[in-house]
């Protein structure tokens, strides 16, 4: 008896693959199928000019990430004064803090290698401008960690902002002197709106392939218009 | 308890700053950034390590 004919996963790719199913299910996994070419979710072999230390950053970024989004499910075990009066929350709060910091900065090394690779060629538009779009979502994010800091730098902070964001004219659709508001934009609000920036940057990734330095050959070239949408 | 408040209470200096112009800066973030390029000249020159397998492809 083959693998195939008692496979689980077999039976559902099969049914999942019928074609002129009309499910709501079949279109969405026929969609999801054809976000990217095939076997490009989890791609485990990559162009030779990948080979270079400035393509770490991307992926350096996205594990920053991971570390910031554990650390901050920890934290919200203990509230954002947790941090003063426990040695543990000390420490959760300070991998929270580095992480942010790795973040950033492996964040920006990405978009330097990035610009000065031109990586919006070859169609690549939309990933370019993804990844600024979280960049600046991340910036907003932080900003809101600041704010939620309960101690005296985020009071500074809460109030100078609070003047310069008057002065831009937006200092009334929100309040940065609000701790409770601003918690929930830093934990629910801010986190779903860059983590859903990324899962499409990576998606674009995936879908496009890493852009290719500007005097090598770009083997996914056509890859990208032979996606279904 | 008066310990942790006072600790809350004491905030940590901001620390040196450097000025040029109407640029201020302190000096921590100039070398966060100073290290970032650093960190990123090393990404373009490095060789990045690889096995008899990768040399295949």
């Amino acid at each position: 008896m083959s693998r195939a004919e008692v496979s689980p996963r077999a039976t559902s790719e099969a049914s999942s693959a019928g074609a002129g199913r009309t499910t709501w299910t079949a279109a969405v996994t026929r969609w999801v199928d054809g976000l990217v070419p095939k076997g490009q979710w989890l791609p485990d072999r990559q162009p030779v000019y990948v080979a270079s230390w400035i393509y770490v950053f991307g992926v350096a970024c996205l594990s920053s990430l991971v570390v910031i989004i554990v650390s901050g499910l920890v934290l919200t075990l203990g509230g954002v004064t947790w941090w003063h009066t426990s040695s543990f929350g000390h420490f959760v709060n300070s991998v929270h803090l580095w992480s942010v910091e790795l973040f950033f900065a492996t964040m920006v090394i990405h978009m330097w290698g990035k610009f000065f690779m031109a990586s919006w060629r070859g169609n690549r538009g939309m990933t370019w401008a993804t990844g600024a779009l979280a960049f600046f979502g991340s910036l907003g994010t932080a900003f809101t960690g600041y704010l939620i800091q309960t101690n005296f730098d985020s009071q500074w902070i809460s109030t100078q902002a609070k003047d310069g964001l008057n002065a831009a004219g937006i200092g009334a659709y929100f309040n940065v002197m609000n701790l409770g508001q601003m918690v929930l934009w830093h934990v629910s609000l801010l986190p779903l709106v860059v983590g859903g920036i990324v899962t499409v940057h990576v998606v674009l990734v995936r879908r496009r392939g890493v852009a290719p330095p500007i005097d090598a050959t770009d083997p996914t070239a056509d890859a990208g218009e032979k996606v279904a949408t | 308890m008066i310990t942790q408040l006072l600790a809350v209470s004491q905030p940590v200096p901001a620390g040196p700053v450097v000025q040029w112009g109407w640029l201020t800066i302190t000096v921590a973030n100039l070398v966060v950034i100073l290290a970032m390029v650093v960190v990123f000249v090393l990404a373009l020159v490095l060789p990045f390590p690889s096995d008899r397998e990768d040399e295949d492809r």
